[in-house]
């Protein structure tokens, strides 16, 4: 018996997401296969047969499935699973969407966001957005499980894995991709980026001029609280929280948030926490390793200009 | 069209929960109990699909013991029109809710099933997925916004990579993300209406489902507490303290 990983792509190469799974995959000392699913997926598969502890890369291509709906990927998934003991992909929206929808198909029940596999059932799971850590054991035969990817490291390349090719179910019609607005823009991957800047709703109008410099000088990306998007000031795939990304950078820096525990879920495994706040009350700081009790118009600009010094 | 829309009661958001003593469970006696935020953006959709005249009618249903009660009233006081209660005291995980939810949904016939995203409690996020999977409709998840057209629901999703919209054909379920719309504030004397509106109660076993878990809580924990940080004076500390540890 093997392992299933629903890989999510670009079209020419694996996610980072993807490759944290990989590794977390190695967990069950069983050989791992990847699934990936798309139109024209010939040059992403060569590239994920490529990473080290991949035994075999499994691609299903059809025009259809340029923009992989739920539907039709869940019944690929389901075709393939009898034969898997363990299907996982990476909490991210993609596998969200597809998972779950697999899982009741096969009449099983699924484990989300794992962050430590215990045992080849169990598993570590926060609930509560972060503030409870339950360990959990799932009965079922065939373990279907998405992994918080942060909390595991990228596999690398060293690998060379066979490529079989699948043919494609016809589409369900059940829904139909319509259009989809990419929210562009030259910042690293959120999700993935070694530094992350976040500002929350009292940044304002300045909030990418406060924030946009200092991320650039630390090549790093702009998060923020749902609180700053819900005002307009930043877009909603830059929500880092319990119902946003998960981020665990080795830099974070906090700047004008509160707290909240909807946002603490979203970044408190970073390896470095500071907080900027001027309430030195702020729950922020509770998490924070430095604080820094100042007002941040003023804060926030300085530590641009001192760094890179 | 009838629209049905699934609210689970939760712990409150703004309130942090404790784990019992003996660490069976999250302690929910004399604790704060609230509708599902995302839940209650679902009942406010459905209550704007009713204003626009698309919804005809809109039946709120929960599954839970008895003091689930609560959140049917709140639904029921922002609009909807009928509740069920589908009694249980198993410890319910999403497959069994969302095995129920199909039996409710055999008997309502609804063109739309609308509920939230994620549940604050468990942090799951599948009940819709799976629900859709059950009855092999489509799914539009994670819905910043929701019109329908003609026979289909056109759905626009938050994805990590920005926003996707997808066409759905009638019936479909759709899961709502915070910003689908900013639910209504309950009014006292729609609360005291609300009470004249029927709650039906059912219970699982009427339905036929079983509810045995899959997944067992091995144990409930406090996650690992950040070791205490330490407060500078001035941005020049701040960076230099930075650059010793190596961080930038
Ligand atoms: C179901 C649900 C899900 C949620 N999911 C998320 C999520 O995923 N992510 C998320 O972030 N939130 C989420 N939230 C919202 C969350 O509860 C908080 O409301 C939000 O994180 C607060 O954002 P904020 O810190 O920007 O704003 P506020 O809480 O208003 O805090 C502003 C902070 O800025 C400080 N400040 C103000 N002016 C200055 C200044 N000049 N200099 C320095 N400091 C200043 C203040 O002292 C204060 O601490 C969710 C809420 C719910 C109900
Ligand atoms: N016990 C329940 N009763 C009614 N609806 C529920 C229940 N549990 C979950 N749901 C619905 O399913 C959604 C997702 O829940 P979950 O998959 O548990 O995160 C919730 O937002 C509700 O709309």
């Amino acid at each position: 018996m093997s392992i299933l990983i629903l890989a999510e792509h670009d079209g020419q190469q694996l996610k980072k997401a993807a490759r944290q799974t990989i590794s977390a995959a190695q967990a069950w000392g069983l050989p791992v296969h990847l699934l990936l699913v798309g139109d024209n997926t010939a040059a992403a598969a060569a590239s994920a047969a490529q990473v080290a502890g991949v035994a075999r890369v499994i691609h299903v291509d059809a025009p259809h499935l340029a923009h992989p709906l739920a539907e039709d990927v869940s019944a690929i998934v389901v075709g393939l699973a009898r034969d898997y003991k363990v299907l996982v992909s990476a909490h991210t929206t993609f596998a969200k969407n597809i998972l779950p929808r697999a899982a009741a198909l096969l009449d099983v029940a699924m484990v989300a966001d794992v962050i430590g596999i215990k045992a080849p059932n169990t598993y570590a799971r926060p609930i509560y957005a972060g503030s409870v850590l339950a360990t959990v054991e799932n009965s079922d035969a065939l373990q279907v499980v998405t992994v918080r990817a942060t909390s595991f490291d990228a596999a690398v390349d060293g690998g060379n894995a066979e490529i079989t090719t699948l043919p494609a179910p016809a589409a369900s019609g059940k829904s139909r991709w319509v259009s989809e607005v990419r929210n562009e823009s030259d910042q690293p991957d959120l999700a993935s980026a070694p530094v992350v800047i976040s500002g929350g709703r009292s940044l304002g109008e300045q909030f990418h001029q406060l924030l946009t410099p200092l991320a650039q000088k630390l090549e790093g990306a702009v998060g923020a609280t749902r609180a700053a998007v819900d005002a307009g000031y930043a877009p909603n795939d830059w929500q880092v929280g319990q119902t946003g990304t998960i981020v665990a950078p080795g830099l974070y820096i906090a700047a004008g948030i509160s707290g909240a525990a909807q946002h603490l879920a979203g970044m408190k495994d970073s390896k470095i926490i500071v907080a900027i706040n001027h309430d030195p009350d702020a729950p922020i700081f509770s998490v924070a390793d430095y604080g820094l009790v100042a007002d941040l118009f003023e804060a926030l600009p300085a530590l641009t200009a001192a760094i890179g010094k | 069209m009838k629209a049905l829309v699934a609210i689970k009661r939760v712990i409150d958001h703004n309130i942090r929960p404790r784990i019992k003593p003996d660490g069976s469970g999250v302690e929910t006696e004399n604790v704060k109990m609230s509708i599902n935020p995302f839940d209650e953006i679902a009942v406010e959709e459905a209550l704007r699909l009713k204003a626009q005249g698309i919804v005809t009618e809109i039946v709120a249903v929960t599954i839970g013991h008895g003091h689930a009660q609560d959140v049917l009233r709140h639904a029921l006081a922002m609009g909807a029109d009928r509740a069920i209660l589908v009694d249980s005291t198993a410890q319910l995980q999403p497959l069994a809710v969302s095995k129920i939810l199909k039996a409710v949904y055999e008997r309502e016939q609804p063109q739309l099933v609308l509920l939230g995203k994620q549940a604050i409690d468990d942090d799951a996020g599948q009940v819709g997925q799976m629900l859709a999977a059950l009855l092999d409709i489509g799914q539009g998840t994670f819905a910043s916004k929701l019109e329908i057209s003609g026979n289909e629901a056109i759905v626009t999703r938050e994805v990590d990579t920005g926003s996707e919209t997808v066409a759905l054909q009638l019936p479909a379920v759709i899961t709502t993300d915070l910003r689908l719309n900013e639910p209504r504030f309950v009014k006292l004397p729609n609360l005291m209406m609300a009470k004249k509106k029927p709650i039906e109660s059912l219970t699982a076993d009427e339905l036929g489902i079983d509810t045995a878990p899959h997944l067992k809580v091995v144990n409930l924990a406090e996650p690992p507490a950040r070791k205490p940080g330490i407060k500078v004076n001035s941005v020049a500390e701040l960076v230099e303290k930075l650059r010793s540890v190596g961080a930038i």
